[in-house]
């Protein structure tokens, strides 16, 4: 089912937390919610669910407004950050309690919440309580309990937080395929970019209440919109440097001179930001984009991680094990046209 | 020799003085505990077993059962019983029942939700005996309020205070509006103790207010409740106070008789006092109250399961 969203605003009293959000969601697909803690994607995701009304603007499931209709009568499935399971039923009761409210008869439902929970693989914890469950588990059972009613949407808020690191790969790789089985719309709010950048369809990157992108993982990563993006997602971090287009070259802050064809669509004098990531940046005799010096290296085994100097930035570097360079040693930077970007120092925009 | 010996006697003095070091700071407390009740409590014991004891010279005539055929056979012991149990019966349940539904309503975000606490709080904080009397003009025939709203509903008038036959609801309306406040404070702290995200949950999962109170606030309450009901029970068992604002004493024709009372009349109303017959009344509602608690318990134990 489409989502579709429309100038969606919440306001809790002076604070904006979600600021003129629009987007559209595509029937079928796995959506992360990805920003910096405090961006509003918790906000967006009970908004969508209902458990939050909205300021300003509106939510539609396919053609239906569902703007002002309350979670029940939404068709959704909601898990929630800590499962929410509750402690005084079984599993097997807590996964049909969304039928049991229905008033399906008992042994329907039970048939229907065992063939859940062999979904998520629970069958065999069905008369444990949830005390008696581990993290993940409980995770699988508050997402069984979340589909049984056949959701139009399936809402997950952050579902991985509570995890430890190996349960969380588990988890994620589940989670994804859980979705294809079941082919339902689901959204999934993460802070963290490589779970967004593994398993999601498409990525909706948030910051302080607005959108920034909407795009597909790889997508995101090579054509980010604005300089916020470029910064948000990879690791390591991107190398972020600042300068002045002089001449029609780049020079950076500290008078390292950066020869760039993308320098030719900027302003003479206009200041900019050159972001790049560290598999973009070769260190080379042949290529000629700047001159660095080598300022520290890390041996990572089949590369070294190296630490060059341009200008006054430091910006790191991956460069093949096989070649040797002492600290110190000026050495020519090569810059790749894939994982290089000019930023508009002052809106943060893409230049190119 | 002596460097090594007396250093291993150091040692253990030390040890001592730690081992000794906790039983020195709990013995102000226990010996409080041993004088003021643990004493007494046997003391109590050993005195229903005393055949016509006299307290002032410590005589009695010998050991023996005496005093609970004694009072097994009084027809005022098995009134008071009787009346005990159902006091308990009618309070318990209704007070627990009516203190739920307050404090849930009063866990609710409502306007003026710290007026109504303090409302509900007040009787609390006030002397039983003074409101008791503010009861007694409640429960008056002819200009009392009660009766006044029993007329609005299209009721007759009822003798609360003057009339045998409605004694007795008389002293439960009064026991379940005292017990009241108390109740609520314990359950509003246990429903403050449930998380919200269930309830947010429950919302999700398509179920209504009445739904999810039995679903969800209910089951999670319930070891609140249990507790509540523990406390409650034993000291409606004690009812005493509640006899003196209302019919200053048992009752019109002395047909209130509770088993404290009975206690209280053995040594304090009756000339010459017969502490063995209190003693042994005493140790009855004891067991009784012990073999309920423990049912109890054991009711608590099963439905956790």
């Amino acid at each position: 089912m489409k989502i579709t969203i429309q100038h969606l605003t919440k306001r809790f009293g002076a604070t904006t937390a979600v600021n003129d959000f629009s987007a559209e969601i595509q029937s079928g697909e796995l959506i992360a919610l990805l920003g910096p803690s405090g961006c509003g994607k918790s906000t967006m995701l009970n908004m969508i669910s209902g458990i939050l009304p909205v300021t300003e603007g509106k939510i539609f499931f396919d053609e239906e407004d569902v703007t002002d209709l309350s979670p029940e009568k939404r068709g959704i499935g909601l898990v929630f950050q800590n499962y929410a399971l509750y402690p005084h039923m079984t599993v097997l009761e807590n996964i049909a309690f969304p039928l049991e409210i229905k008033k399906v008869k008992r042994a329907e439902r039970e048939a229907k919440a065992k063939e859940m929970a062999k979904l998520v693989h629970v069958d065999m914890l069905l008369d444990r309580k949830p005390k008696q469950l581990s993290g993940g588990q409980q995770q699988r059972v508050a997402i069984a309990r979340a589909l049984i009613k056949n959701p139009r949407v399936l809402l997950l808020d952050e579902p991985l937080s509570n995890l430890d690191a190996r349960l969380r790969i588990e988890m994620r790789e589940e989670i994804r395929r859980i979705q294809t089985e079941t082919k339902v719309t689901t959204i999934f709010v993460t802070h963290d970019q490589e779970e967004a950048m593994s398993i999601s369809d498409h990525i909706v990157l948030m910051k302080d209440g607005f959108l920034q992108q909407v795009a597909q993982p790889q997508q995101l990563y090579d054509e980010p919109v604005n300089c916020f993006v470029a910064d948000f997602l990879g690791n390591p971090p991107i190398n972020k440097t600042h300068g002045v287009i002089q001449n029609g070259q780049l020079v950076l802050d500290g008078g390292c001179c950066v020869t760039l064809d993308k320098a030719a669509i900027c302003k003479e004098g206009q200041k900019v930001t050159l972001s790049m990531r560290a598999e973009a940046i070769t260190v080379d005799e042949n290529e000629k984009n700047a001159k660095g010096i080598i300022e520290e290296t890390y041996v990572m085994g089949k590369e070294v991680l190296a630490y060059v100097l341009l200008g006054d930035y430091k910006v790191r570097a991956y460069i093949p094990a096989e070649k040797e360079f002492t600290k110190g040693q000026k050495v020519n930077i090569g810059l790749k046209k894939r994982g290089v970007f000019l930023f508009d120092d002052e809106t943060g925009e893409r230049l190119a | 020799m002596s460097t090594q010996e007396r250093k291993k006697s150091a040692f253990s003095l030390t040890v001592m003085r730690i081992k000794a070091e906790p039983f020195l700071y709990l013995a102000p407390f226990a010996l409080g505990i041993l004088v003021f009740t643990l004493y007494p409590i046997i003391n109590v014991f050993l005195m229903s077993f005393k055949e016509n004891f006299n307290y002032i010279t410590k005589e009695f005539s010998g050991w023996g059962l005496g005093n609970y055929q004694y009072i097994l056979k009084d027809p005022y012991f098995i009134q008071a019983f009787k009346n005990t149990f159902f006091y308990v019966f009618i309070v318990i349940p209704i007070s627990t029942c009516l203190s739920v539904v307050i404090a849930t309503l009063l866990n609710q975000k409502i306007k003026f939700s710290g007026l109504f606490q303090t409302a509900y709080f007040l009787p609390m904080v006030t002397s039983t005996i003074a409101v008791g009397l503010a009861w007694k003009f409640m429960f008056n025939y002819r200009s009392g309020v009660i009766n006044y709203l029993l007329n609005c509903f299209g009721f007759e008038s009822l003798n609360w205070l003057q009339v045998t036959t409605y004694n007795f609801p008389a002293l439960c309306i009064y026991g379940i509006w005292a017990i009241l406040p108390f109740t609520i404070i314990l359950l509003l702290s246990g429903l403050q103790n449930i998380d919200p995200m269930y309830y947010t949950a429950a919302k999700v999962d398509g179920a209504g207010p009445i739904k999810s109170f039995f679903r969800i606030t209910i089951p999670l309450l319930m070891p609140t409740i249990f507790l509540v009901l523990i406390i409650n029970t034993i000291s409606t068992f004690k009812v005493f106070n509640e006899l003196f604002p209302l019919f200053n004493g048992p009752g019109v024709s002395n047909n209130l008789f509770t088993v404290v009372y009975y206690i209280y009349y053995q040594f304090r109303v009756k000339m010459p006092s017969k502490y063995g017959y209190a003693a042994a009344a005493a140790v009855v509602l004891f067991l009784v109250i012990f073999v309920f608690t423990m049912i109890q318990r054991w009711i608590e134990k099963k439905t956790k399961d």
